[in-house]
């Protein structure tokens, strides 16, 4: 806290004969939406140094881990981030991964198609839908909240209701085998740096298992994911016009428009983004599981959205950012590891996710008035 | 020929279903003047604002605009002509730094096809040189809007329409939410718009903060045009009463008399 208070004071005082280009980092950094997220993960960090440092948590395999669940919340997280931004929220992100999920897994086993022809066609249909979505908010006006609430039961009746239908079951395995050879599918079902990790276990720097290979078998597709999605969005947000058009349609939807920015187009690119998010997530799941669940990605709109909020995005949009999301992924999927490291029951977890996402909406309110304040 | 003004609305009408919101309004500005719209609230002045900015067609009249006649069918077609409108929220977002609401919508680019990015170190260069040639210094182009005083975001919102080609500037009661240091900072920036050859429609309904700088005033009663007065026609007096309509001028005097005490002061 008294690090905070204190820069805050220092910006005042060097704000009297500032110039251009002589900003501290300092001033940049508590200008930027990511602060809150970024104190947070380093607490997180410190606090499971102290209390798990010695559990094997922070091993290559217990490191791979709890980034493994961070990153995949962070795939969705920066879409819905970026869907903030734009000024809405996408509820359906959760029934988008289940559905996608059978978009795979029925073609691919009952229907005898290429597992690479269902992928794609379960991205064909996140497009569909995130456009649908889209378009309705967009073309009547209401709030995104509905419309998205609408397409969670929507999706997710759907899902359970076609895939009970053809399989007789709410489960489809059998994707496993399905995999090796397949064009498209090593994209969200590869380990990838194995020969690092190899290296490492020969030279017994990591753990072992106890037929000589290394316990921890490569860096997972999710963290590869995210990695890239945050440098994409984060590009995108930062450094294009496109990005610059995301913060007007949040911030000022009749502004943006007055001065020429397409803000429909750009709302309805942004659902669009978010469904695809949700079916990478859903790829990466169903491969990794080889089993489609018609129940699988439950909940996981508001995990992704609470990860957003904690990374800086305001709820009114035109504000946030993706590092900050990214971050607040990060923070979700330690803890929800981390805490099985140590004596706290794990039913704590949902306790802490909620008084975390309460200090991050105090946080990033008081920030926003502080931006917006008038001299 | 050229015909001595810069633009021209002749006889402009548009209804709303029953409603007359605007009966045969004329108005012609030549370059470098000034003309200020005046109308008490409800007088049509939102409506016409909205045709000039191409968001409604006018249903009679004509607009003339370097002699040639101009069809709007969208505010960009307006925006591309020359006719630049500042509306009354400003369209600025006061989240966003001072250089993406400058640019916001027509942001500069620079790379290959594809991969082109937005131009910020150009961004902020130009954003800080017109804030500059208005007088207000932006120390930091990447600080948020919301940090700066009404007066300096009206200010930001005209440069911004400056800057992106207008000839006409249509502004919408630029100093209604001001104070009047505010105020007077953004009047004296219009004067001088102005007298860099842009035509100026400066809509008020605030007649001291027209009268100082207008060359001609036209006043809107109702949906009518009340006709075209030059400065030297018309006093100040005159102007009000025209505005609210002659019983109520004795209730206004006296009050209007407050206000003079008060600003004065």
């Amino acid at each position: 806290m008294s690090v905070k208070s204190e820069s805050i004071q220092s910006k005042k005082d060097s704000g009297q004969d500032e110039r251009l280009k002589k900003i501290s980092p300092l001033r940049v950094l508590l200008n930027r939406p990511e602060l809150g997220a970024l104190g947070g993960s380093i607490l997180v960090f410190i606090f499971f140094g102290i209390v798990a440092g010695d559990t094997g948590m922070f091993s290559a395999y217990g490191t791979l881990n709890f980034l493994d669940v961070s990153a995949n919340l962070g795939i969705i997280a920066i879409a819905a981030a970026m869907l903030m931004i734009g000024g809405e929220f996408d509820l359906s992100i959760g029934s988008m991964i289940g559905f996608a999920g059978i978009c795979i897994a029925i073609p691919a086993i009952y229907w005898g198609w290429p597992l690479w022809t269902s992928i794609i066609f379960a991205f064909a249909m996140a497009v569909l839908i995130g456009y649908f979505n889209g378009i309705m908010v967009v073309k009547t006006g209401l709030p995104s909240f509905i419309v998205t609430l609408a397409m969670l039961f929507i999706l997710r009746g759907a899902t359970l209701a076609i895939t009970r239908l053809i399989t007789g079951r709410t489960q489809v395995p059998g994707l496993r085998v399905l995999i090796e050879d397949d064009p498209i599918a090593w994209l969200f079902a590869t380990d990838t740096f194995q020969w690092l990790f190899t290296w490492l276990g020969s030279m017994k720097l990591i753990a072992l298992r106890t037929d000589g290979t290394p316990l921890a078998t490569g860096i997972p597709p999710s963290v590869i994911w995210f990695i890239a999605l945050t440098l994409f969005a984060t590009w995108i947000l930062m450094k294009t016009r496109y990005g610059n058009w995301i913060f007007a349609s949040g911030g000022d939807k009749v502004g943006a428009t007055n001065v020429g920015v397409p803000v429909g187009r750009v709302k309805i690119s942004l659902f669009i983004g978010t469904a695809v998010a949700s079916t990478i997530f859903a790829c990466i799941q169903v491969l990794d599981a080889g089993s489609a669940d018609t129940m699988r990605g439950t909940l996981k709109e508001l995990e992704a959205i609470a990860a957003a909020v904690v990374g800086g995005c305001l709820l009114t949009g035109g504000y946030g950012s993706a590092i900050g999301a990214a971050l607040g992924a990060i923070i979700f999927g330690t803890v929800s590891m981390g805490i099985f490291y140590t004596d706290v029951d794990t039913d704590w977890f949902k306790v802490f996710l909620g008084a975390m996402m309460l200090i991050a909406v105090v946080f990033n309110n008081y920030i926003r008035k502080k931006v917006t304040e008038t001299k | 020929m050229m015909s001595e003004y810069l633009v021209q609305f002749n006889n402009i009408s548009k209804f709303f279903g029953k409603v007359i919101a605007l009966k045969d309004v004329t108005m012609k500005l030549k370059k470098g003047e000034i003309m200020c719209l005046l109308g008490d609230n409800g007088a049509g002045k939102s409506t016409l604002i909205k045709t000039l900015a191409g968001v409604h067609k006018p249903d009679e009249g004509e607009i003339i605009f370097e002699d040639q006649k101009i069809v709007f069918d969208s505010p960009r077609d307006a925006l591309d002509i020359g006719i630049g409108t500042v509306y009354q929220d400003l369209a600025l977002v006061s989240l966003m730094s001072v250089t993406r609401n400058f640019f916001m919508g027509r942001e500069p680019q620079k790379g290959l096809p594809f991969f082109k990015t937005f131009d910020i170190e150009k961004a902020n260069t130009i954003a800080a040189e017109r804030m500059g040639q208005i007088g207000i210094d932006v120390r930091d182009p990447s600080q948020a809007v919301g940090t700066m005083s009404g007066g300096e975001r009206q200010c930001l919102a005209i440069s911004r329409a400056i800057y992106f080609g207008a000839k006409v500037l249509v502004l919408d009661e630029p100093t209604s939410a001001l104070g009047v240091h505010q105020a007077s900072m953004v009047l004296k920036y219009i004067v001088k718009a102005a007298s860099q050859g842009l035509a100026v429609i400066l809509i008020t309904h605030n007649v001291h903060h027209a009268y100082p700088v207008g060359n001609s005033f036209t006043v809107l009663n109702r949906g009518k045009s009340m006709g075209t007065f030059q400065k030297k026609d018309i006093s100040r007096e005159k102007l009000l009463s025209m505005m609210a309509g002659g019983e109520e001028l004795d209730k206004l005097e006296v009050e209007l008399k407050e206000m003079d005490r008060i600003e004065n002061n």
